[in-house]
């Protein structure tokens, strides 16, 4: 460990690796820290994600493929099913991850750059100078150290401290956040489809979820909003799912997490800070998917980072550069992503089966959610008009 | 004012710490830590997947 790096990012997830890399393949001096022993374990993630976003970032490799799917599957409360994102040309539309393995293969690639990497290593708090953070506080098995940074990176997740210390309001209101639970179920017939299952009959304000992870094991999981959760926990009803609908499964993992869904929150960079993924609230409030957003982002924000090098300013002057690029690209889905969850959440699960019923003419196969939505706004203007402004 | 933290059922995943107000819990590696600022406000046993935690007033 060196006294000063140019830039040290709090946390190797795949928002943490992506920037670690990008600013080390820049000639930065790079710095990555991950509080646990292990990267990538445990994971409290869902592990779907769309093929065409991901390889923007990496190549695709079965180390980290735990499974191909062709599309997905919605499924309504009656159980009408609405196939969507299929691809075009017949091919796989998705995958699930085995994060386990992936966020090691993004920290590893981060390390190749030239980044330092270092694990068992965590942030306790912000060094400043003349109210400019200029690098973080870090406990090493059991022992305390200053690390100096021209820009720190805080990719620490839902929990996330490091925004709080500089001065940035990430705290999540029960509104904002889905509580989850997930079993790797085994023992049954996972299917070829992400299938999510919508309304109150399954869960309060969130969705159930399958995702293959190999024929005969998927990700069975569920989110309830935690404004709508009461005394009803996620582990209960999950429990409750499976009983009802995968009675044969075999549980062999629990997950556990938070996922924040109130969508953009007001601030992300400071004096010599950069928030990204989770820890920015970049994870998407209708689906919950965070990791290309996260990995997105931490593209936009090494970039920045190598600007602000050049310049040889860290104030929010250049690093304000990053707030406006994800806002215009991610931010904007996210902002759609909420109109369309609230308005969901007024529904029933009666008004939810009618809308399904309304496509039921329709080869929704091939398209993507935005089209399909606009389908549906077609199709039910009263009931969907509070989205009218999604299509100006 | 506080909160406990059943280790035996917390499955160490840091949705509390995400929605403290006012920033008392930290998650270090496989367990959560309350410092003295926490206002038994609730929000985290509230939110928690599996009910691991409950507030002290």
């Amino acid at each position: 460990m060196k006294q000063k790096y140019d830039v040290v990012v709090v946390g190797a997830g795949p928002g943490g690796s992506i920037t670690a890399k990008t600013c080390a393949e820049a000639g930065l001096d790079v710095l990555l820290i991950e509080k646990r022993q292990e990267i990538g374990d445990p994971v409290r993630c869902a592990e779907g994600v769309a093929k065409d976003a991901l390889i923007r970032h990496i190549q695709p490799d079965k180390r980290w493929i735990a499974a191909e799917v062709n599309g997905s599957k919605i499924i309504a409360p009656d159980g009408t099913e609405i196939k969507m994102s299929e691809e075009a040309s017949g091919g796989k539309a998705g995958y699930t991850l085995e994060r386990k393995i992936f966020d090691r293969v993004l920290a590893q690639q981060a390390a190749m750059a030239g980044a330092e990497v270092m694990v068992k290593t965590r942030a306790t708090g912000l060094l400043r100078n003349n109210g400019c953070i200029t690098g973080i506080n870090a406990m090493y098995m059991g022992e305390t150290h200053e690390i100096k940074a021209d820009i720190v990176i805080g990719a620490d997740g839902v929990e996330s401290k490091v925004g709080r210390w500089g001065g940035i309001d990430t705290s999540l209101k029960p509104i904002d956040i889905d509580t989850c639970a997930q079993f790797l179920v085994s023992n049954i017939e996972a299917g070829e489809y992400s299938k999510f299952f919508l309304g109150e009959k399954y869960t309060p304000g969130g969705y159930v979820w399958i995702f293959p992870k190999g024929p005969h094991t998927a990700n069975v999981g569920l989110g309830i909003l935690g404004s709508k959760c009461g005394n009803i926990r996620p582990i209960t009803l999950l429990e409750n799912f499976m009983k009802n609908h995968l009675p044969e499964g075999k549980i062999i993992e629990m997950v556990v997490g938070g996922v924040p869904v109130g969508g953009p929150i007001k601030q992300t960079v400071a004096d010599g800070l950069i928030l990204v993924g989770d820890a920015a609230r970049q994870s998407d409030p209708l689906t919950g998917g965070g990791i290309i957003n996260a990995m997105d982002a931490g593209k936009i924000a090494a970039e920045v980072c190598i600007k602000a090098k050049e310049k040889g300013d860290y104030s929010v002057r250049t690093l304000n550069e990053y707030e406006n690029r994800w806002r215009a690209t991610i931010g904007k889905e996210l902002n759609k992503s909420l109109k369309v969850k609230n308005l969901l959440l007024k529904l029933s699960d009666e008004q939810l089966n009618q809308l399904a019923h309304s496509l039921s003419e329709i080869d929704t196969s091939k398209m993507e959610l935005p089209k399909m939505i606009m389908i549906l706004f077609k199709r039910n203007p009263k009931l969907l008009w509070e989205l009218r402004t999604l299509f100006i | 004012m506080s909160v406990n933290v059943n280790r035996y059922k917390c499955g160490y995943c840091g949705a509390c710490v995400g929605v403290c107000p006012v920033g008392a819990l930290e998650l270090v590696e496989t367990w959560i830590e309350v410092d003295n600022t926490c206002t038994s406000c609730g929000v985290c046993a509230k939110i928690c997947p599996v009910g691991a935690l409950m507030v002290i007033k």
